[in-house]
């Protein structure tokens, strides 16, 4: 027998784990104790290297990672304990699966002998994440740890990234066995993404490029998850091209907002102009988007006359909702450099002058018009003024999920990637003060700031204790009508204007309570007042709740009625009442 | 088309169903069947027949064969669902390669005296089902077979005095030299 008391790879699981975290360069992590992890805690205690942040739900530790990994391109990090900690992760899983977020979460769980006992903090941790996570693992044995949080790790930032999970009994946590530094085989041989692009599809997708009359490139969250590279080909494919660009919600910043080819967001509340090129255009370059249904509106009326080029990493993607032409399986950058390639070497810009001169009509339609007000601040209004007060600043952008959101989306512009953190496709209310918190500790010295609403902002709350105590200077802007301002405009204009329950009766004083919480409150009334208060907000040092009272009934335009393609938008000029109701009366029909 | 009220676009779709049976070859690991049905019921998916066994012990490989059904865009979907699961090596559409064998075995239980026990016996013999226990008033006949014919035959006991049926589910193997 060999004497193994001196061989540095010689550990406890709680030890592996932290070394682990240190192997794959992780700084950070967000995190809350509990009986079943308090080895791992231990282990934390005892180092400097690994900073873990203390949230106050365990929810706000899962979204801050979700935050910190999307405003870096890091995996972010996430230590919960067994049972209610684990079903409190299953919120910010869900979402990083949703917006294919690198996720890592290690929860502690009760010791194996015990598993399947019902015993004190247990629950089925695997099975109740199994849906929500892009793998997990139960790690039995402390000489499996290593392997497979190595393998978490590289499962969740590589393909389409996603939430991991690794459950690990506290027994497995105390137990000592050997640790290994990542390797290759540490990964599952039945796990490998394709990266490189069909040469053959690449050459058909440049065929119809060069021979379009009326192209669009819609951009999504894959441009930006594959990295920088990608962000800088796909805006010289728009150079070299002259083609129009729209993105969705994730895609935003991909292609800067002050770019002359951009036609702003699309979708159910996207621009006129982005929803009009994709409904009449004849060569559709999807890239790193998915189709989704806030995006096609009706699917037999998406976009009739054109061919579709779809690029994702992620074969699933392909077909699933859109039948596509010429799919190309792989990573966005590798493919867009590869389409340029190809373009450069045998293609010439078409000439799509008179495509152009079409989208410039509809681009005269003004679809985010609004009227603006002296007496009273319109959401969208206070939006733009935050956008100019904080315009060529270090800034990054969270929201949480409603009209608010929307209006984050449509009058803030995105000059860079990995600026703009929002709950896409789970569509979390209480998302955005913790993601806050979580880019707020990634890049301390930046401008953070959670566009919110009254409602979303109080399902996490909480985060602002957290804010207070890492001194991170989180500017919480509320966007404050006093009502669940999406599910009220959906009700008004779907459910006969029945307002049932979505009015809030009883708000909390946001003043009073960030003072409560040691930050710091604001409260604008008036259009006029609301400039000084942005810059003071600004430039206070601490985490700040703004409570901007805007219009109470102002709704969300423009925007695609359900059942209605891209070409039927409902326009703000139109959206009075009697055409809103007539835009609605086939829905009507079945209330 | 009449929309309810609803925030998503709802429609009808009229592709016709079609029947695939699906080979997945899976590292054999706690809980990668319950991966595998979990994506069936968590995105709505049909499972026909499910069979699943430990094929390849020294490499930990087990292989699942399922039957569903779906439309041709939904049978795509279950595929990529499938092979993008990360302890799944491979997804064989069997039917789409027309160069399958697909086969399963039953166990039927039947009873009955005089003229009804002799019928049952001699259908058997024309189905080539094997008679593995025999009381004076009952048999159980092992039959193997494609799905068809398996229901061929228990359709043709029940008047016999069928009492209960045992099935495999469908296995189902590429001809030719060829792996999967």
């Amino acid at each position: 027998m060999t004497d193994k008391s001196h061989d540095p790879n010689q550990m406890t699981g709680a030890a592996m784990i932290v070394r682990a975290l240190i192997d794959h360069g992780v700084t950070d992590i967000f995190g809350y104790p509990g009986g079943a992890v308090l080895p791992i805690y231990d282990e934390i205690f005892q180092q400097s290297q690994v900073q873990h942040i203390l949230v106050r739900h365990e929810q706000g530790a899962g979204h801050a990672a979700e935050g910190y990994a999307r405003s870096t391109g890091k995996p972010g990090v996430a230590l919960v304990t067994s049972g209610p900690g684990a079903t409190n992760m299953v919120t910010p899983l869900t979402d990083a699966l949703m917006d294919s977020i690198p996720l890592v979460c290690i929860s502690g769980q009760v010791p194996t002998h015990l598993i399947g006992n019902d015993a004190f903090q247990e629950c089925d941790t695997v099975g109740i994440t199994r849906p929500c996570t892009k793998h997990n693992w139960l790690v039995r044995d402390v000489n499996d740890l290593a392997k497979v949080l190595h393998e978490a790790f590289y499962v969740a930032t590589s393909g389409r990234p996603g939430p991991v999970l690794v459950d690990v009994p506290k027994d497995v946590q105390f137990a000592t066995g050997t640790y290994h530094p990542p390797r290759k085989s540490d990964v599952h041989r039945s796990y490998a993404p394709r990266v490189k692009g069909d040469a053959m599809q690449i050459r058909k997708a440049v065929t119809l490029l060069a021979n379009a009359k009326r192209p669009v490139i819609y951009s999504g969250g894959g441009v930006i998850n594959s990295g920088p590279e990608a962000t800088k080909l796909l805006r010289e494919l728009v150079e070299v091209t002259g083609f129009p660009i729209t993105s969705t919600l994730m895609g935003l910043g991909a292609y800067p907002a002050s770019g002359k080819n951009w036609l702003g967001m699309l979708g159910m509340h996207g621009t006129y102009e982005a929803n009009m090129t994709m409904h009449d255009c004849d060569v559709m370059l999807c890239v790193g988007a998915r189709f989704d249904d806030r995006i096609t509106g009706r699917v037999d009326a998406f976009s009739p006359g054109s061919k579709k080029i779809h690029i994702d990493i992620d074969p699933s993607s392909i077909n699933k909702n859109i039948r596509v032409d010429v799919p190309i399986i792989g990573d966005c950058g590798n493919i867009l450099g590869d389409i340029l390639q190809v373009f450069k070497a045998e293609a010439k810009k078409p000439d799509i002058k008179a495509w152009w001169q079409q989208i410039a009509q509809w681009r005269a339609r003004n679809s985010l018009y609004y009227r603006k007000s002296n007496e009273v601040i319109l959401p969208q209004h206070a939006i733009q003024s935050l956008f100019e007060a904080t315009r060529g600043r270090d800034t990054y952008i969270t929201t949480e999920v409603g009209q608010h959101q929307m209006w984050a989306a449509q009058f803030y512009g995105f000059e860079e990637p990995h600026r703009w953190m929002t709950s896409g496709g789970l569509g979390t209310m209480g998302y955005g003060l913790p993601a806050a918190v979580g880019v707020q500790v990634a890049h301390p010295d930046s401008l953070v700031i959670d566009i919110a609403g009254d409602a979303s902002v109080q399902m996490t709350m909480q985060e602002m204790s957290t804010a207070v105590q890492y001194e991170l200077p989180i500017k919480i802007f509320i966007l404050n009508n006093q009502y669940m301002g999406m599910v009220r405009q959906w009700q008004q204009l779907l459910h006969g204007n029945r307002l049932s329950h979505s009015y809030s009766e009883a708000l909390p004083d946001f003043v009073k309570l960030a003072e409560a919480y040691g930050g710091v409150g604001f409260q604008v009334h008036k259009p006029a007042d609301l400039d000084g208060a942005i810059q003071e907000m600004i430039s206070v040092k601490r985490p700040v709740l703004f409570d901007c009272r805007v219009a109470a009934l102002e709704n969300c335009f423009p925007m695609i009625p359900s059942g209605k393609a891209h070409n039927e938008m409902l326009l703000p000029e139109q959206a009075n009442d009697e055409a809103t109701a007539k835009a609605f009366a086939d829905g009507k029909a079945l209330v | 088309m009449n929309q309810p009220a609803s925030a998503y676009f709802i429609e009808d779709r009229h592709d016709p169903n079609e029947t695939h049976t699906l080979a997945v070859l899976v590292q054999n690991e706690p809980g990668v069947l319950a991966r595998v049905i979990g994506l069936f019921s968590g995105r709505g998916y049909n499972i026909e027949s499910l069979t699943v066994s430990e094929t390849e012990a020294q490499k930990h490989l087990s292989r699942i064969t399922i039957v569903t059904t779906g439309t041709p865009m939904v049978i795509e979907q279950i595929k990529h669902q499938l092979d993008r699961m990360i302890p799944v090596y491979r997804v064989v559409d069997m039917t789409q390669t027309r160069r399958s064998i697909e086969r399963e075995l039953a166990m039927v239980k039947v009873r009955g005296q005089g003229d009804h026990r002799v019928e049952a016996l001699r259908l058997a013999d024309a189905f080539r089902a094997r008679v593995i226990d025999a009381t004076t008033e009952s048999f159980v006949f092992e039959i193997t077979g494609n799905t068809d014919k398996i229901n061929q035959f228990i359709d043709l006991m029940r008047p016999l005095g069928l009492v209960e049926v045992s099935r495999t589910g469908v296995a189902a193997i590429g001809r030719g030299p060829e792996g999967m």
